[in-house]
């Protein structure tokens, strides 16, 4: 087996060192290491976004960056994303619109939704359709969780 | 349109899972980490279709850090039995076969070995070391071409079982013949102004949960299995795992962990015994997680179907005759939803006279499982196609002739039953009344379709126990399951009965040795029938808190009343629930309480959907530009998550229509095994989805609860066809309507001009 | 998953040198959004991914000097959020906005785009627009290859043992020139190209006549493809339906397409029609500075 690397990263503002075998993904080691099992595994291929976490602020698919190149680089998780006294704006919308059936998608859906709200403030409903393309949701139609998603944009803008 | 005397039902209280499932704290199948536990993984067969003539294992056991193997040799030879799972039957001779390969693969990706190690990259290398033999065979791809005596056949058990009992003498791939007839056909007929016959076809689809099967199993060394999984029904997979292991279901103790997407396909056991086995070689807890491909390739689908329809209308657009003929895939065993596609396919209307052939046919694919209303989806696009044809040619409004023909109470069915109160016709008004209809269409190749359907809703068994705690909360354990939403559902009509808040019920989903049976989350009756439990539980509860009211106060029961969640004796006496909750411990024995159902049966359910496309004639391309949706709810417990179902539903029935399918080659591989190349639809293809929820109370429930989850998804793929023949002038057969079919009609249609 | 190392040097020598050493056994990890999934499905199995996203010669984003060069790690996010590209090489951010979702255009580089050699990569009939040249090291030293040259079959191109892609080189944009790229999938978003276009035009002062033009299509043949003659009846052509017309013929007689699961042969050659002239005509809407209503994907 190839030799085992330490990592050395921050995972919800908590620097947080890990050891790997080069082939585990992001995803298995925050999963299987790391018992940060909120964000999920749907295809390992980078078409459902269940498992998308934010690394340097930019959502990607955490089944196709190996865990070794997390060095340095500051993640957050689903996990990380409430603040201690409640629930984030994203959060709340999703459960005030019943943006959810199953709720397998959804930790990816907050991680896309809150990328997408640091980047355009104000996103049109195509502006919100376009990004979060790349999150699948066979429950609800989709209808719901975009507005969610402009329920918390107006949220972050009246802040 | 919801009645007004509720407090709690009709509400969108914020869901009682809510939380966890937004902060990634909710444990889903794989989410769960036991000491000592391994990781499995499972060999699958490269052929459609092949006889195993050896397994070899000894390299694989060998391989470091590997901890167990199995084959099916460690499964106890199957009996022909049958086992009814609540959204279909199974023949566990069949499901042992499907669990773990014995004498033949029937199925790319046909589970042959499994192994547990010490991590998944070690078992991922160690099943390369299994040794397999194949003969390969011949395979059967196409239902039609199955069913010809010439075609190879994939079961040497199977033969022709027909309705009257007979069975064919030699093996066969047409598992079974279902016939109903009403009436006289050709004299209906014969009564036609109009008479439209068509042939359809539909592509294989998947239910496309986003969360893999997995199961984790721990064979404990007392000889207590105990499985934690992603189920429909937890009952359903102690019962086959019981079953598969011949061993009593007292032994075996099944852990619902939250479930990430079912729609009928989580029902059926795969992984789960194979877990067990793994667990009880190596002695330690074993997970097991499918992967994306596997899931395509090894688990049920929805068939792929050959539907011919015939119908004839008088002049006033009545209907006098239909035919149906229905072949559909079983895959490699035999279970196709078949017999319920016969039910459906005309169900929405008064047919005076009628008759239906329908084939469960074997072919090397995966063995289907259900999928959301099961088998109308299929049935509805040929039956609501040549509905709209015959519209055109006797000029009629189709939401005319929805009226003039919509079933209704006492209409009896083709295949006999009688309808109870139903709301088909409320659906088509609603859709007539809709501001959707109502607006004028307009734009180059642009169309609107309609389309009806309907699906059964089922009862079944289910059990919960109510326990009431001294601060006026009440604790609910429930075994079905919640996909959806359902312990929001069920706890809302606990708190309706006892008239208390929706927030003060604490629900929980508990495994099969805490809560007595239920029967699958499926069929649409976890809010129907669990619902009814509940109540019953609610109405026990308050009978308890009224006498222990009269024993404080000293009075006779009779003279005690329960309402609006206050207990009210004779002199103004008065607990609140609150109050009296506060009493309980101090004066008598702790209430808990039961609820059961079972003798119940739903009237079913209709929904009638509206649709505007705009086609991009040179490519052939469809975009959905607007879409409502109504449905006959009963009464909508949380309308949210009532509307979520019919959004949900729709958007898959959409998938189905226009982009998914199972691409084969010729030898019975499936080329596009994954979320890339089976197309469901993202939020970038879809308009908001409108919805209309109608209430037309089924009389069987104290609440009028009708199941939503699965009529949905049945009229999309006509009311699409139907708009893009509007469009674009070309009459969709066969679904996917995806673009280069779509374009193929309709350059071939320019080339005709 | 295949077992294998990982290095990630920060100096070009460093990884060109391992590059070397491995004797073809290393493969450059840029986004890794194909390499993983490649990986992880059998297709590869490399003895070491060298990572290069720490190579600063590789993370060039540069259009100071006139003209642009892309490192060849360069994620498509950061590509289509530069004002340069966005302004002057409209068809690569056209082409950048829609490879993946979201999280996979923060990672995926069109250079790994270009390396994997996918017929149907979105990213490369842009380059070939373009005009983009391909810059390649080894120990030995670098060579210029041509973005049309580059592939040489479905997952091949010239990259030799030993070589990986630096970056990709363009000149600066003509006066009224513009470009675009676009695709046929069968769904909005999320699909490997069916059939993929790209075309720059440049015109003359009367936004009438074209200059020049280059067309390249995607997903109809092996590798990507500079449709040559399609481009070359265009120069000093007046710009009407006429010239178009006959340009997307000329295009559509050098598509050979296969039948396959994303679609039919006689799907893929139509629609290669109908693309190069939509795509052509949005390209002279940018070339006379015209505003345009386009929604990705449609």
């Amino acid at each position: 087996m190839a030799k085992k690397r330490v990592v050395t990263t921050t995972i919800n503002g908590k620097e947080t060192q890990f050891l790997c075998q080069p082939r585990q993904t992001l995803l298995e080691v925050l999963r299987d290491d790391l018992a940060l099992t909120g964000s999920k595994e749907g295809c390992a291929n980078g078409n459902c976004g269940a498992c998308t976490v934010l690394c340097d602020g930019k959502a990607v698919d955490s089944c196709l960056v190996l865990a070794v190149e997390a060095e340095g680089v500051e993640i957050e998780t689903i996990e990380g994303v409430a603040p201690v006294d409640g629930l984030d704006s994203l959060q709340d919308a999703f459960l005030q619109q019943a943006a959810l059936q199953c709720g397998i998608c959804t930790p990816g859906f907050i991680m896309s939704a809150k990328a997408l709200l640091q980047e355009q403030p104000d996103p049109s409903e195509e502006d919100i359709r376009f990004y979060l393309a790349g999150n699948l949701c066979r429950c609800t139609g989709y209808d719901k969780i975009v507005r969610a998603v402009q329920d918390a944009a107006a949220a972050r803008l009246q802040v | 349109m919801a009645s007004t005397s509720y407090k709690v039902i009709g509400t969108r209280p914020i869901r009682h899972d809510g939380t966890d499932k937004v902060t990634g704290r909710a444990q889903y199948g794989a989410d769960i980490q036991l000491s000592g536990m391994l990781f499995g993984d499972i060999l699958r067969s490269p052929h459609a279709h092949a006889r195993i003539k050896s397994i070899d294992t000894s390299q694989a056991e060998n391989y470091p850090g590997v901890r167990a193997v199995v084959t099916c040799a460690d499964l106890p030879e199957p009996e022909q039995k049958v086992a009814d799972l609540g959204e279909g039957d199974v023949n566990l001779y069949h499901l042992c076969q499907n669990v773990l390969a014995r004498q033949k693969v029937l199925y790319k990706g046909h589970a042959v070995a499994a192994v547990a190690a010490d991590d998944i990259h070690i078992a991922q290398e160690a099943i390369q070391q299994i040794n397999v033999e194949y003969e390969v065979l011949p395979p059967v791809l196409d239902v039609l071409e199955a069913m010809e005596a010439t075609a190879p056949v994939l079961n040497d058990d199977v033969r022709t079982d027909s309705m009257a009992g007979e069975e064919s003498a030699d093996p066969t791939n047409v598992a079974k013949h279902f016939f109903y007839e009403k009436g006289d056909v050709e004299k209906g007929f014969e009564a036609a102004h109009v008479v439209i016959e068509r042939e359809y076809r539909t592509a294989t689809v998947h239910q496309g949960y986003i969360e893999p099967h997995n199961a984790t199993a721990l064979w404990n060394q007392d000889g207590q299995i105990t499985i934690w999984t992603s189920t429909q029904g937890s009952f359903m997979v102690r019962q086959q795992m019981a079953d598969l292991l011949q061993m009593s279901e007292s032994k075996i103790k099944v852990v619902p962990m939250e479930i990430g997407g079912g729609f009928g396909g989580k029902i059926s056991v795969y992984l789960q015994p194979v877990a067990a086995l793994l667990s009880k070689k190596s002695g330690r807890p074993v997970k097991l997680v499918m992967d994306r491909a596997a899931i395509f390739e090894a688990t049920g689908p929805t068939p792929g179907s050959y539907i011919r329809v015939k119908m004839g209308a008088d002049r006033e657009g009545k209907i006098t005759a239909a035919e149906a003929y229905l072949a559909y895939e079983a895959g490699a065993f035999p279970g196709s939803p078949v017999s319920c596609g016969c039910m459906c396919i005309f169900a929405c209307y008064d047919v005076p006279h009628g008759r239906i052939n329908g084939y469960d046919v074997c072919v090397n694919k995966p063995r289907t499982n259900a999928y959301r209303a099961p088998g109308s989806t299929n049935a509805a696009f040929a039956a609501e196609s040549v509905v709209d044809e015959i519209c055109e040619r006797l000029e009629m409004d189709p939401v005319e002739f929805r009226l003039k023909n919509a079933a209704q109470e006492g209409t009896r069915r083709v295949d006999g039953v009688q309808f109870a109160r139903i709301g088909m016709r409320e659906t088509v008004e609603a859709i007539r009344d809709s501001e959707h209809w109502k607006a004028p269409l307009e734009g180059k190749h642009r169309g609107r379709g309609i389309g009806s359907g309907f699906w059964f809703n089922v009862g079944l068994k289910s059990s919960v126990t109510a326990i009431l705690a001294a601060d006026g909360t009440v604790s609910l354990l429930e075994g079905s399951t919640d996909i959806g939403g359902t312990r929001t559902s069920l706890s809302m009509q606990l708190a309706e009965t006892l008239g208390i808040a929706a927030e003060d019920i604490k629900p929980a989903v508990v495994d099969t040795d805490s809560v007595g049976y239920n029967d699958v989350t499926g069929g649409s009756r976890v809010t129907f029938s669990t619902g009814i439990a509940v109540h019953n539980a609610g109405l026990e509860m308050r009978r308890q808190l009224i006498e222990r009211a009269a024993n404080i106060w000293e009075v006779d029961a009779s003279e005690v009343q329960y309402e609006n969640g206050e207990v009210r004796g004779p002199e103004g006496k008065v607990f609140t629930f609150r109050e009296l909750a506060a009493k309980v411990h101090a004066t008598g024995e702790p209430i808990t309480v039961k609820g059961t159902s079972g003798s119940e049966n739903q009237a079913g359910a209709f929904g009638t959907h509206c649709v505007d496309v705009e086609v991009d004639p040179e490519t052939g391309k469809v975009e959905v530009l607007r879409y409502t949706i109504a449905q006959d709810c009963g009464t909508a417990i949380h309308p949210a998550y009532v509307e979520g179902q019919m959004q949900g539903g729709a958007v898959q029935g959409i998938g189905w229509a226009l982009n998914e399918e199972y691409v084969y080659d010729e030898q019975g591989a499936m080329l596009n095994a994954t979320f890339l190349d089976y197309r469901i639809p993202t939020c970038y293809d879809l308009p908001m989805m409108d919805t209309i929820i109608v209430e037309v109370p089924d009389p069987q429930h104290p609440y009028g609860v009708r199941g939503v989850g699965e009529v949905p998804i049945v009229p999309p793929p006509a009311a699409l066809v139907a708009a893009i023949y509007q469009a674009v002038g070309v009459r969709m057969r066969e679904l996917p309507a995806s673009p280069p079919r779509l374009l193929h009609q309709i350059l071939q249609a320019e080339a005709v001009e | 998953m295949h077992d294998f190392d990982y290095e990630a040097p920060v100096d070009l020598d460093t990884a060109l040198r391992l590059f070397s050493e491995q004797n073809g056994g290393a493969r450059a990890l840029a986004g890794g959004t194909d390499l993983i999934d490649q990986i992880r499905l059998g297709r590869y199995t490399p003895d070491v991914l060298v990572d290069i996203k720490k190579l600063p010669e590789l993370n060039v984003l540069d259009s100071q000097a006139g003209g642009l060069r892309i490192g060849a790690a360069v994620p498509c996010s950061k590509i289509y959020q530069n004002e340069a590209v966005v302004s002057d090489y409209e068809a690569i951010v056209d082409s950048c906005r829609i490879i993946g979702g979201v999280q996979i255009q923060n990672r995926a580089s069109v250079g790994g785009n270009l390396c994997n050699s996918g017929p149907a990569a979105d990213s490369t009939p842009s380059l070939i627009v373009l005009g983009g040249r391909c810059v390649i090291a080894s120990t030995q030293g670098q060579r210029e290859v041509p973005a049309e040259d580059f592939c040489t079959g479905p997952g091949k191109n010239v990259l030799q043992q030993g070589e990986i892609l630096v970056e990709i080189r363009f000149s600066s944009r003509s006066e009224r020139s513009g470009s675009h790229y676009r695709r046929f999938i069968p769904r909005y978003e999320m699909d490997i190209a069916v059939v993929g276009v790209g075309a720059s035009v440049t015109l003359d002062e009367t936004g009438e006549t074209f200059v020049e033009a280059r067309i390249a299509l995607g997903a109809v043949a092996p590798t990507p493809l500079f449709a040559r003659e399609a481009s070359e009846s265009l120069a000093g052509q007046p710009v009407n339906d006429e010239t178009i017309a006959r340009a997307a013929e000329l295009a559509q007689q050098i598509a050979r397409p296969i039948d396959d699961m994303r679609g039919t042969k006689e799907f893929r050659i139509h629609v290669t029609g109908v693309l190069t002239r939509r795509v052509l005509a949005a390209a002279i809407a940018r070339a006379r500075g015209e505003k345009e209503e386009t929604r990705i994907g449609h």
